[in-house]
């Protein structure tokens, strides 16, 4: 690679109908601490339709230059003309590290990118690092850390791309933190033309419904949540009942949502939501590395558990032992007792 | 015209029921102390395929990358209706990534030959990555559909499939021409039953590694061959290739093929925060409530 490349580190910046992803954001602000480590300026990757206007947030958010290709087939998207067309830049340009969030759209197209650049890629990373490294004798500059949990969380690995090029990592939303904005901050924005075969646009969106969320977990400051010691109806209205009483967003462990007891959208860890809220109390929640990974930032933890050596003590600020049916109505009573 | 489907599937280790003898002191995990099972996408998958031939007609293959054992997964794949079984295997794909199992696979893909559709489950339980389907694709140099919950409609006259898939917040609806390849999510399909009937044959089938290690040093390699033959006129040769059968490059396959390594693996450490034990007695209770309305974090 040629040390005169400023250009190394790169972010996919996912917008959807005019509006920029928050991961984008995330990454950029991640992007930022490693290209420092490289001595590479930080570049954003905008694909979409009349979007334009977004490269000024982008800048804010750390980006020095915005690649920007504007098509009206790109409008909505489509994992070909994405895939292809960010594929055809990354030869071009050959950056070091490429970042996606690990979204719908983000776990679609990184595999196809890293598939014909032959990059390394890695899933869902918690954390990233620049580090050289000498393996079998051989020093090995910038290489990208791509640490996540693996097997089932139950382990944390490290994983590099020594031998190749280009280093790709997803990272799920939220996972990290996304920085102020400075609107002062200058960058270059960069028009890429854009020309696509039919045969990359032969797949036509029918339908396409799309609801906002009524769910805000990453906003909420306070979260109370259940997991597999909670795994009932009876049990889980206690904490929805302690939810009400503080002003809390309810949420759980992948247990809950698995027992229907609540939506998908309020699973907080690994697999889905990474929250920092001022407050989390984890109830029956044994604190497996995969629902730790999504909240262990959380300004408080209170952990109520009826296993003294389960896990979720170890992340914890307080710690109750004790079952949640014997608990739960004792805080309840204790915190309503203060406010009066 | 009929309708040629392949299903890729994937024998993992059930990482949902990791117990504590599973981890080995140094944390790395002990995979062979691990029930091995159908990873459940996968199962998804093979019973959407399923249903589209109940349909329309045609083959379903089943196509897996692993070690000799994963031919008790692809009996089952028999047992639930599967035309036809392959597992692809060869030490020398051992500790692929996903970028040297999707080479490794869309070569076999292409030694199968002629296919309209390939269905996947859109991840596997012991690795959560995604990335197979949609690099099998790319080395395909064909579109896919990942997150699948249902397919809708199949034209095999126009040569275009109908799906809905799973996008933030909702679901859209897409139609691609054939070939492609569709990834499919947990609940789009409960996988069918065994059938009695199929399992009453097919527990007799078998890969060349279950046949040659019924065959002792007393017995010549043609006798091997014949023994295979039988078991492939019965129709029960589970088949089995190596690299040189899906002319495969040497270089791209396993670890060698693999541009992500492992650098190291820790046993997950516990971020010792200031930790306070809090008695559930309202007095402990309200001690602790008092601290958190001190630091802000209530009202």
């Amino acid at each position: 690679m040629s040390a005169t490349n400023k250009d190394m580190v790169w972010v996919f910046a996912e917008q959807s109908d005019g509006e920029l992803a928050d991961v984008g954001l995330e990454l950029l602000h991640k992007a930022r601490t490693l290209a420092k480590k490289m001595n590479s300026e930080v570049s954003a990757v905008l694909l979409g339709h009349e979007v334009e206007a977004l490269t000024s947030t982008l800048i804010a958010h750390g980006a020095d230059n915005v690649y920007l290709l504007d098509d009206k087939e790109l409008k909505d998207f489509r994992s070909l003309p994405y895939a292809n067309l960010i594929t055809k830049l990354v030869e071009e340009k050959r950056p070091r590290v490429v970042l996606f969030g690990a979204t719908h759209i983000g776990r679609d197209i990184a595999p196809r990118v890293a598939s014909h650049t032959r990059s390394g890629l890695t899933a869902d990373c918690t954390e990233l690092k620049i580090e050289t490294l000498t393996i079998r004798k051989v020093e090995h500059e910038d290489l990208l850390l791509q640490i996540r949990p693996a097997f089932g969380g139950n382990i944390i690995a490290t994983i590099i791309s020594p031998d190749v090029a280009i280093q790709m990592a997803t990272i799920r939303e939220g996972v990290m933190e996304m920085g102020e904005p400075d609107s002062k901050r200058k960058g270059k924005v960069i028009p890429v033309p854009v020309a696509l075969d039919p045969v990359e646009i032969a797949v036509k969106i029918i339908e396409k419904h799309q609801e906002p969320s009524g769910v805000n977990l990453k906003g909420a400051p306070i979260i109370v949540a259940g997991g597999y010691g909670a795994d009932t109806p009876e049990k889980f209205q206690l904490i929805k009942d302690l939810a009400k009483v503080l002003g809390a967003e309810v949420a759980g462990s992948r247990a809950v949502v698995d027992a229907g007891l609540i939506d998908s959208e309020r699973q907080v860890g690994q697999t889905g939501t990474t929250v920092r809220p001022k407050l989390y109390i984890a109830i029956g929640i044994s604190g497996a590395i995969q629902h730790r990974a999504g909240m262990q930032e959380s300004q408080k933890i209170i952990a109520i558990n009826n296993d003294p050596e389960a896990p979720i003590f170890g992340v914890a600020h307080y710690g109750i032992t004790g079952n949640l049916e014997e608990v739960l109505p004792k805080l309840i009573a204790a915190y309503k007792s203060q406010l009066h | 015209m009929s309708l040629h489907t392949i299903v890729l599937v994937k024998q993992v280790p059930d990482t949902s029921n990791i117990s504590g003898d599973v981890m080995r002191p140094d944390g790395t995990v002990n995979r062979a102390r691990l029930p091995a099972i159908f990873n459940p996408e996968d199962q998804e998958a093979l019973e959407l395929a399923l249903r589209l031939k109940d349909l329309h007609g045609g083959t379903v293959t089943a196509l897996t990358m692993g070690p000799p054992n994963a031919a008790n997964m692809l009996r089952e794949c028999l047992y639930m209706g599967a035309d036809r079984a392959i597992l692809v295997s060869d030490r020398r794909f051992a500790a692929a990534d996903t970028l040297a199992t999707s080479y490794a696979l869309s070569k076999a893909i292409e030694h199968i030959g002629e296919y309209d559709l390939i269905f996947g489950g859109r991840q596997a339980i012991d690795g959560d990555t995604a990335q197979v389907g949609p690099q099998t694709a790319e080395k395909l140099n064909i579109p896919q559909i990942a997150y699948t919950l249902e397919v809708q409609n199949l034209d095999l006259s126009k040569r275009t499939i109908r799906a809905k898939r799973a996008i933030k917040n909702g679901y859209e609806i897409l139609e691609a021409p054939l070939p492609v390849l569709l990834t499919v999510t947990k609940d789009a399909a409960e996988p069918r039953p065994f059938d009695v009937k199929r399992l009453c044959v097919y527990k007799r089938a078998q890969s060349k590694f279950e046949i040659e290690a019924t065959v002792d040093d007393s017995h010549d390699l043609v006798w091997m061959d014949e023994l295979m033959e039988k078991v492939k006129a019965e129709d029960l040769l589970i088949e089995t290739w190596n690299i040189e059968d899906i002319d495969a490059d040497v270089a791209m396959c396993g670890l060698a093929g693999s541009p992500t390594k492992v650098h190291k693996v820790e046993n997950v450490v516990l971020s010792g925060s200031e930790f306070k034990k809090v008695p559930a007695t309202p007095e402990g209770l309200n001690d602790m409530i008092t601290e958190l309305m001190q630091d802000h974090i209530f009202g």
